[in-house]
Parts: structure tokens; C-alpha cells; sequence
């Protein structure tokens, strides 16, 4: 069936998935990058259009769903994983895709993040990170860097921020990606794999929120401090970066160290890259600006784990094939019965 | 069962109802031998009602009265609705048992104890100090007929030469006192024979243990013969309608009922879940049941559990989910979505003890104002209410059909008592039961005109239920206020107004298809007894009682919460007074009030127990008698 569906695919252009909806969010927005890119390689992924489900929590990047023409659904603060999951759990024959900020999937929404990365549920997570709270205002978020001066921490922010690919290594997550606003190329690449991973993805993408905290990812993304701080992994390749691709990073005893190429070191020094290594991906999600540069790409992915939903099918295939499809008459007389003539 | 029977003469009384309780240390398997008392006594054709009381405790340190368990059962030859209050039989397996116990037995009671365990320290434990021990308190074993066993002894006894170790032997300890009791009222054994070879032979392989067991229970019965008791007692058959019948509690009622109507609309179940007591044994039915389609979704917390409900039911299942008073506060906002989405959706609320933590093990009927209010905005939910363990599952059938017919949640209000406490119950032939019709719609639905997310049946006011996958009708759902048509953001102040309207006109409109309330008694006179829920045994028991003595009182029970009954205003207003007796402080009289401006007399008992018939008759003869 699924052959015969895919075989009478229409041909998709990424308008086909722009909704008629105003979109809403500032100009300037890095939300707007995503949602081209979104539409774009929708419009290559081997699904119809009615099988994608958009679902979101609260925030700005949660009114997402709404400018997509797919079936979506925006929910309430921080529970769009857990709709994700009941429909996925319904229907795995429907593709979702989950697009949140930091605040929704990371603080109201955190327990349900952490409890989806280690179920591998086979959804999409894309992580809008902005490291602020847009839609209330302006607030700190769960990572934002200690001492933010904001409307509720006027004296700077006191608590340490989460790390969420930290987070995703350590829950299990068998598909982890970074990606950033400014780079739409790398961005296609990592999102069609997400979507075609089975699995759980997460993917945070770096996005710039030019109200309320403009310059954030700013050593990340502009053109002259892009290649020095951060470093692009490709599966297979030395770890090399830098604006004259002439500094690589090596493992010194059990730690990564930046080191200059063409003197003491050679790439034949240098770590590669292996998306299979989950000891290496938390080690990337370690690195962290300034000391390092920040990877982009997919640090990890492990495709054969099996997937919650699956295996919730197959246990009520299995019910099924051991025990037969249900005989309600016998399910209602139970195992005890007595009769009055 | 006579056999091997002394010959020796016995007394035979003949009653016509009796209560039993027995009790012990949570881990001395009093609800084991409760529940097979009460199926012997199925077999047997009496009618029953148990009450098993637990405490929160799973293994509270041994022998303290907080960790006492207790199961009460009445069984009868006349139709009962409740499982009685003065206790007629009591089994107290320790001294804390009987401590917290004995004082619901009537005066004149049989009162049968295990001896063995009413040692020095163990009395100290449950507080009886000073050597005072109350086996040989003269002012309560004149009261009582005192049956002095030592059990931990005549158990070991009986198992005489097994090469099982004391632990294991001393947990027969359960079965040898069932045995007593099973002699005293005249019981076979065989049913529970056949369990204890089920469970133990062909359960779990242990045919060792299987035998153990058995021979305690023989032992037990033996003994009774020997025993001085006054009597051996009979309690003969209760006339029933013809049919099959099994025994069932509450929560089992609710699993049974939901799958049925899951049947009946050719759909699967997505139950999503935490467990949280009263409410977890759902989760266990559900989960055993899953070659009738049924997925179980353990979930992170009760928030999560509401959200993948919702989801599922987009996606096209029936979403439940099940819970207690404590989470449904915590689904409030996303109830709130369900209203919103206008999906169906089954919330069970087993009720407990509350607020916060409260009496998790205990009953109480106090959310129904949460389950009808308890959300943001103008929230409307239907509202349902079983009035015992079998009506659970025609609730559960009708939570189905309204959530499906009208796009709602439902919030389905049980508790601890109903819940857990079991009766008889009429199989039904599930060909009799009315099939729940569902549609969904495609493309060609809308081959002239278009397809509008929230436009409404004219009848009913449902939306269309588009489940995605279907080509041509994508569309998205959002927790923002929506254009009245379209289902699209709309800030609109006028459309606001006319949604709010129309998602409150729409549960209102289920009244359409829900029967009309009807009267125990005469449909006008001086009292109307108004109850809703898990009081209707008692409620029952008592106005029956009352009519007997010549009152001019009927009664009235409230399953359909919101929207209520279309006669319920008429049947009120047939009465000089309405007295509404509850679990809680006057919800139900609070509405009653409100929207029938009709004055109402509240009767209120909120001790975590199932409301009383004695006290319930005296305060209702006391407001007859002003
Ligand atoms: S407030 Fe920030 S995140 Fe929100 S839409 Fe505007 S720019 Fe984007």
C-alpha cells in the first residue's frame, strides 16, 4: 500500500506547503529561515502532504504548524511532544514534525522532552533556540547565559543554562543535529535526515531573536566569526575549521584540543568525525564557545534502535496473533460466571 | 459441603442478610479471602456489595493499626445496595485489626480472632498496653460471641510434613480462617478450590503451594465444626432475573464498557495514563486487553497522559484517559484544549479523599464542581456519573457515544467505593448492545463547498472529525481562539462570543439523547431524596426503608451531570422538599440551586467512607419530622 502511495507521489513545490495564513513574526525573525527551509524540503521528502503533522507548544516558533498547509496542530505550553505522541501512538503512519523554543520544549515542557528522547518515538524535534523568551517579552530562558540582563532579571540572570544536546546524548536520543538560521544549505541536509530517521530527531537550530536578543548566536553566524567558532562535522572527515581551514581539533589524553595545522600537527592528528560514537557526541556537546568552536551537523545518529511506537503496534500485534483478535462476549463474561435460571 | 461431616447436631438459623468484614495486617491477604467469600457466595445465588478499605501503605510496619486492610461484604437473599455497616461477622487475623475494628460489630456478633498473634509485643504495637489484653476483657467478650483461635498453630498444623518453610505455611493463614467462615455460613469449598489449583497449580506451576493452601482451608472448615459457635448460619439465595452473571467492581466496569463501545464505533482505544491510586488498576485492565486494539501509553505525568489522549483522538482513536482528583487538577489546562479542539475524549476521574494528596485509598464525591468548572474560561465538559459498579459500564458506553456524537470531552466521574467495591452483575449480550455511529469525512464530503474545520451539524453542533492523512481536508488545530468557520486564528471580538456560545449550546444540546431521570416512589409527594454517584446504594436502601414505614419520600439519581436530565426541573418541582445527601459540602445541591432556584436541604458526610444507611435515615426522618 505504501508502495502504491508513493508511486503516485504528486509533485510538490514548497509553496504547496505555505498555508494561507498571515505569518506573524517579526521581520528579521530567524523563525522565517526554518520555515522556507521546512517548506523547501518537504517538497523532496518521499510523503504526501496529508501524512505530516506540524505540532507545537507555545512561543513564537510554536505558531509554526499554522503557516504550514500540512494537517497541524498548536497546543498549549510545552506539551506539543505529548500530542505528537498520542497521535503518532494512533496513526504511525503519519509523519510529525515537533517546532518549539527553548522555553517550551526545555523548561514547562522539559520532563516531556527528556521522556521522548529516551522513548524514541519516531518524531522530528526541531529546538528553536533564541535563548530567550520572545513571546512574554523578553525573559530569560532555560539557556540563557548567566547574568542576562532582562526585564525579570534586571541584575542578571542567576541560574545556569541547560545544554539540550548534552541533554539528548544522555536520554538516549539516536538522532542529534545542530544547525543555525544563517546557514539554510546545512540546514536542508540535517532536516531531511531528521525526517527520514527513524526515531526520535532533535535538531536545535540556532535562531536569532532580533527583538528581545539580537546578537545571541552573533560568534556564530556572521560571516567573520562563522568559520572560526564553529566547525561544520562531516561523517568520516578530520575535525578541521577556521577561516583558512588551518586549525583541526585532536584528542589530548581524554580531552579535545584546538590545535594549529602545518607545524607540529597534520590532519592525520586530528579526531574523525564518527556519527555512530556516542562518546564522542557528548564530548561535541561540550565544546562550547569561546574555547571551542561550535559543532554544526549531525553529531549523532544511531538508525536501529526501535522506535516506542512500533513497538507498542507490534505488542498488540503480538496480543493479537497469541490470543486472537478480541471476543467482547468473553471479554464481558470475565474467567468467573454463575447463571440464574 | 458435608463431606466427612462429625454427624455431630448443629443449630442451622436462617437469615436473611449478614455482613462480614474481615481484616489484619495489609500483607495478611484479608482482600483475598474477602473476594473469595464474595464469589462463593455469587455461586451460591446471593446477591452482594463489598467494600474492601486499604490503607495507602503498601507494607505500613507490621501490626500498627495504620496499616490495618479490611474487606466488608454483605451478602443476602433480598436485593442489597450497599455492603452494610454493622457488622455481623468479624475476622481479626491481629490485634490491630481488631483494635481498629470492633467497634462496628453489633452487639451479639460473632467476633473470630487469630489468638497466636495477640502476643505481648504485638499488642503493644497497636497501642494496648500494661498486659491489657482485650481477648480477656470481660466487658467485650460478653458483648460478643469471642471465637479464640490459634491459627498461626492449627495452619502450620495442616501442613504437616511439607518441606515449604514457615513463611510460606503461615501465609495460609488467610485460608484457614476463610475455611472457618465458610463453615459457619454453610458455604462449599470447591470454588475456591478451583481457584487456589488455577492460581497455584496452573497459574504459576506450584502445586506445592496449590495444596498448602487447600489444606489450610479444610483445616479451617474442620475446625468450624468443632468451634462453639451458637449457630451455623443460612442465608438462602436471592431471587434474580434470569442470566449470567459474574462479579465486578468499578474500574473493571469502566475498562469493560469503554472497549465495548470502542467495538460498537469500530475504533481503537489510545488509554494514556500515570498511575495514581484509585484509578491504576484502569491502566492494568486496559493493558491486559490489547488484542482488542488497545494501546497503553504509561505516561511521564498526568499532563503528558491528557496530551497523548488528545493527540490519539485527532488521529482518529478514542482517547482516555484515567485519573483521580489530584490529576485531574494537574489535566485542567489541557481539558480546557480538548474543549477547544472539540475532540472527543474520555476522562475517567475515579474520586478520592482530597484536597491535595488527601485519603488517596479513600472515597469522597467532592470534584464535581472541578470536573464541571475547573478550567480556564468557559470551559464546558459533559459530565457523567455512575451510581455503582455496574453502572460504570453503561456510563462509559454513553461517555463514548456523547464525546463521538457531540466532538466533547467527557469527564467520567467514579470513585474509590464504586471503583473498587463489587456486586453482581448481568452480563449483556453484546449483541444487544446499540452500535455508535462515527464519521469521518473525505474529500468527496465537500465536492460542493468547501471543508470548514469548525463547521458545525446543525443537530448536534459537532465539527467534522477529519483525521489527518486524509488528502484535501489538511487544517490545523490550535489552542487560539478560532474563526467560527473556518478554524483558522481569529481575534475577532463578535466571533469570540458567538465560539464561547456554541461550544456551551453544544454540550447543552447533548440533553437531546440522554433518558430522562426517573423517580423510586411516587412522582410527587412531600421528599424527594436527589442523589448522583456512588451514594445511590445507600440512598436507595434508605428510601426504600422509609417508604415501607409509610413516608410519603422517592427517590432520584442523577447519572447525566451536564447537561442535566430534560425532566429533572418537573420531577423537583413534584416535591414539598428536596434533600440531597453527599460526599462532599452541597455541590449538587449548590447547582440544584442555582439553576432551578428550587430550595434544597443538603445531608453531608465526608469521612473518606461510603455514606452511612443508619445516619442517612435519621437525618433525613429528622428533617421529615420538623
Ligand atoms: S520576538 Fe523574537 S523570536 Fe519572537 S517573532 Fe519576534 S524576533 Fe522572532
Amino acid at each position: 500500500m505504501i508502495s502504491e502511495k508513493t508511486a503516485s507521489l504528486p509533485v510538490y513545490k514548497p509553496k504547496d506547503f505555505a498555508s494561507d495564513q498571515d505569518v506573524r513574526w517579526c521581520p528579521g525573525c530567524g523563525d522565517y529561515a526554518a520555515l522556507t527551509a521546512v517548506r523547501k524540503a518537504l517538497a523532496s521528502l518521499n510523503h504526501r502532504k496529508e501524512d505530516y503533522v506540524f505540532v507545537s507548544g507555545i512561543g513564537c516558533a510554536a505558531r509554526f504548524p499554522y503557516y504550514m498547509s500540512t494537517y497541524g496542530v498548536h497546543s498549549i505550553h510545552g506539551r506539543g511532544l505529548s500530542v505528537a505522541t498520542g497521535i503518532k501512538l494512533a496513526n504511525p503512519s503519519l509523519q510529525l514534525c515537533v517546532v518549539s523554543g527553548d522555553g517550551d520544549l526545555l523548561s514547562i515542557g522539559g520532563n516531556h522532552t527528556i521522556h521522548t528522547l529516551r522513548r524514541n518515538i519516531d518524531l522530528t524535534i526541531l529546538l528553536m533556540n533564541n535563548k530567550i523568551y520572545g513571546l512574554t517579552k523578553g525573559q530569560y530562558s532555560p539557556t540563557s547565559e548567566v547574568g542576562k540582563v532582562t526585564a525579570s532579571t534586571p541584575m542578571g540572570s542567576l541560574d545556569f543554562p541547560l545544554n539540550p544536546l548534552a541533554l539528548a546524548v544522555s536520554t538516549g536520543c539516536t538522532f542529534i543535529a545542530r544547525s543555525i538560521d544563517v546557514d539554510m544549505k546545512g540546514f536542508d541536509a540535517i532536516y531531511k535526515r531528521a525526517m527520514n530517521h527513524r526515531g526520535t530527531s532533535l535538531v536545535e537550530v540556532y535562531q536569532d531573536c532580533n527583538i528581545f536578543n539580537h546578537q545571541a548566536w552573533f560568534y556564530a553566524s556572521q560571516k567573520d566569526t562563522r568559520p572560526d567558532n564553529t566547525i561544520t562535522l562531516e561523517q568520516g572527515q578530520p575535525l578541521i575549521f577556521g577561516t583558512d581551514r588551518d586549525k583541526g581539533i585532536r584528542m589530548n589524553g581524554c580531552s579535545p584540543e584546538v590545535v594549529k595545522l602545518g607545524e607540529k600537527y597534520t590532519e592525520a592528528d586530528l579526531i574523525v568525525h564518527d556519527e555512530t560514537n556516542r562518546s564522542l557526541a557528548f564530548m561535541y556537546s561540550q565544546m562550547a564557545y569561546p574555547e571551542f568552536p561550535e559543532p554544526m551537523g549531525v553529531l549523532y545518529c544511531e538508525p536501529n534502535k526501535p522506535t516506542y511506537d512500533s513497538l507498542v503496534h507490534d505488542q498488540m500485534n503480538e496480543a493479537i496473533n497469541t490470543q486472537g483478535s478480541g471476543d467482547l462476549q468473553k471479554l464481558l463474561m470475565g474467567n468467573e460466571t454463575w447463571t440464574i435460571d | 459441603m458435608n463431606n466427612g461431616s462429625t454427624g455431630q447436631m448443629v443449630d442451622r438459623t436462617s437469615l436473611d442478610s449478614v455482613v462480614i468484614r474481615f481484616c489484619g495486617d495489609s500483607g495478611d491477604g484479608v482482600q483475598l479471602a474477602g473476594g473469595q467469600f464474595t464469589d462463593t457466595a455469587a455461586h451460591f445465588g446471593n446477591d452482594f456489595a463489598t467494600f474492601p478499605d486499604y490503607p495507602a501503605e503498601i507494607r505500613a510496619p507490621r501490626g500498627t493499626t495504620f496499616g490495618v486492610s479490611g474487606f466488608q461484604v454483605q451478602f443476602s437473599s433480598l436485593d442489597i445496595y450497599t455492603p452494610g455497616e454493622a457488622v455481623d461477622a468479624m475476622v481479626a487475623m491481629n490485634p490491630a485489626g481488631f483494635k481498629v475494628n470492633i467497634d462496628d460489630i453489633t452487639p451479639g456478633g460473632i467476633v473470630i480472632v487469630n489468638e497466636d498473634e495477640f502476643t505481648k509485643g504485638n499488642l503493644a504495637k497497636c497501642g494496648y498496653v500494661d498486659d491489657y489484653n482485650p481477648l480477656d476483657d470481660e466487658a467485650l467478650t460478653t458483648r460478643f460471641t469471642l471465637i479464640r483461635v490459634p491459627m498461626n498453630r492449627l495452619t502450620r498444623e495442616s501442613a504437616e510434613g511439607t518441606e515449604e518453610g514457615v513463611k510460606v505455611v503461615d501465609r495460609c493463614r488467610n485460608m484457614f480462617a476463610l475455611g472457618i467462615v465458610y463453615w459457619l455460613y454453610d458455604r462449599p469449598l470447591d470454588a475456591t478450590v478451583r481457584f487456589l489449583e488455577n492460581t497455584f497449580t496452573k497459574g504459576k506451576g506450584k502445586p506445592e503451594i496449590a495444596k498448602l493452601n487447600i489444606d489450610a482451608l479444610k483445616a479451617g472448615y474442620f475446625f468450624g465444626e468443632t468451634a462453639e459457635f451458637p449457630s451455623q448460619f443460612r442465608i438462602p439465595p436471592a431471587k434474580q432475573s434470569p442470566g449470567t452473571y459474574r462479579r465486578i467492581n468499578g474500574n473493571e466496569a469502566t475498562v469493560l464498557g469503554l472497549i465495548t463501545a470502542a467495538q460498537k464505533a469500530g475504533k481503537e482505544i489510545t488509554y494514556a495514563s500515570y498511575p495514581i491510586t484509585p484509578a491504576s488498576n484502569i491502566l492494568h485492565g486496559f493493558s491486559k486487553q490489547k488484542n482488542f486494539g488497545i494501546k497503553t501509553f504509561q505516561a511521564e505525568d498526568e499532563i503528558s497522559a491528557i496530551c497523548a489522549a488528545i493527540g490519539a483522538s485527532f488521529a482518529g482513536d478514542i482517547g482516555v484517559t484515567g485519573t483521580s482528583g489530584p490529576g485531574l487538577a494537574l489535566k485542567s489546562e489541557a481539558l480546557g484544549l480538548a474543549v477547544m479542539f472539540e475532540l472527543p475524549l474520555i476522562v475517567v476521574n475515579v474520586q478520592r479523599a482530597g484536597p491535595a494528596t488527601g485519603m488517596p485509598t479513600k472515597t469522597e464525591q467532592a470534584d464535581l464542581f472541578q470536573a464541571l468548572f475547573g478550567r480556564p474560561g468557559e470551559s464546558p465538559c459533559i459530565v457523567l456519573a455512575p451510581g455503582d459498579p455496574g453502572d460504570c459500564f453503561d456510563m462509559a458506553i454513553e461517555a463514548v457515544r456523547l464525546a463521538i456524537r457531540h466532538m466533547s470531552p467527557v469527564v467520567l466521574l467514579t470513585d474509590a467505593y464504586i471503583g473498587n467495591g463489587a456486586e453482581p452483575w448481568r452480563v449483556p449480550n453484546v449483541d444487544d448492545i446499540e452500535p455508535i455511529e462515527v464519521s469521518h469525512p473525505t474529500a468527496d464530503s465537500y465536492a460542493e463547498g468547501e471543508f470548514m474545520s469548525y463547521a458545525r451539524d446543525e443537530n448536534t453542533l459537532a465539527r467534522p472529525w477529519a483525521l489527518p492523512g486524509t488528502p484535501g481536508l489538511e487544517h490545523r488545530m490550535g489552542s487560539l481562539e478560532k474563526d467560527a468557520n473556518t478554524g483558522e486564528v481569529s481575534y475577532d471580538p463578535m466571533n469570540h462570543e458567538i465560539m464561547v456560545r456554541a461550544r456551551a449550546e453544544k454540550v447543552a444540546r447533548a440533553v437531546d439523547t440522554i433518558p430522562d431521570i426517573k423517580i423510586a416512589g411516587a412522582e410527587t409527594g412531600d421528599v424527594l431524596v436527589l442523589g448522583w454517584g456512588s451514594t445511590r446504594g445507600t440512598i436507595t436502601t434508605v428510601v426504600d426503608s422509609l417508604q415501607k414505614s409509610g413516608r410519603s419520600i422517592s427517590s432520584a439519581h442523577l447519572r447525566y451531570l451536564n447537561p442535566m436530565p430534560a425532566n429533572l426541573e418537573q420531577v423537583l418541582k413534584g416535591f414539598k422538599t428536596i434533600i440531597i445527601p453527599e460526599i462532599n459540602l452541597g455541590q449538587l445541591s449548590m447547582l440544584i440551586r442555582s439553576k432551578f432556584l428550587i430550595d434544597t436541604v443538603s445531608i453531608n458526610m465526608i469521612r473518606g467512607r461510603p455514606m452511612s444507611v443508619k445516619e442517612l435515615t435519621e437525618n433525613i426522618e429528622e428533617v421529615m419530622d420538623r
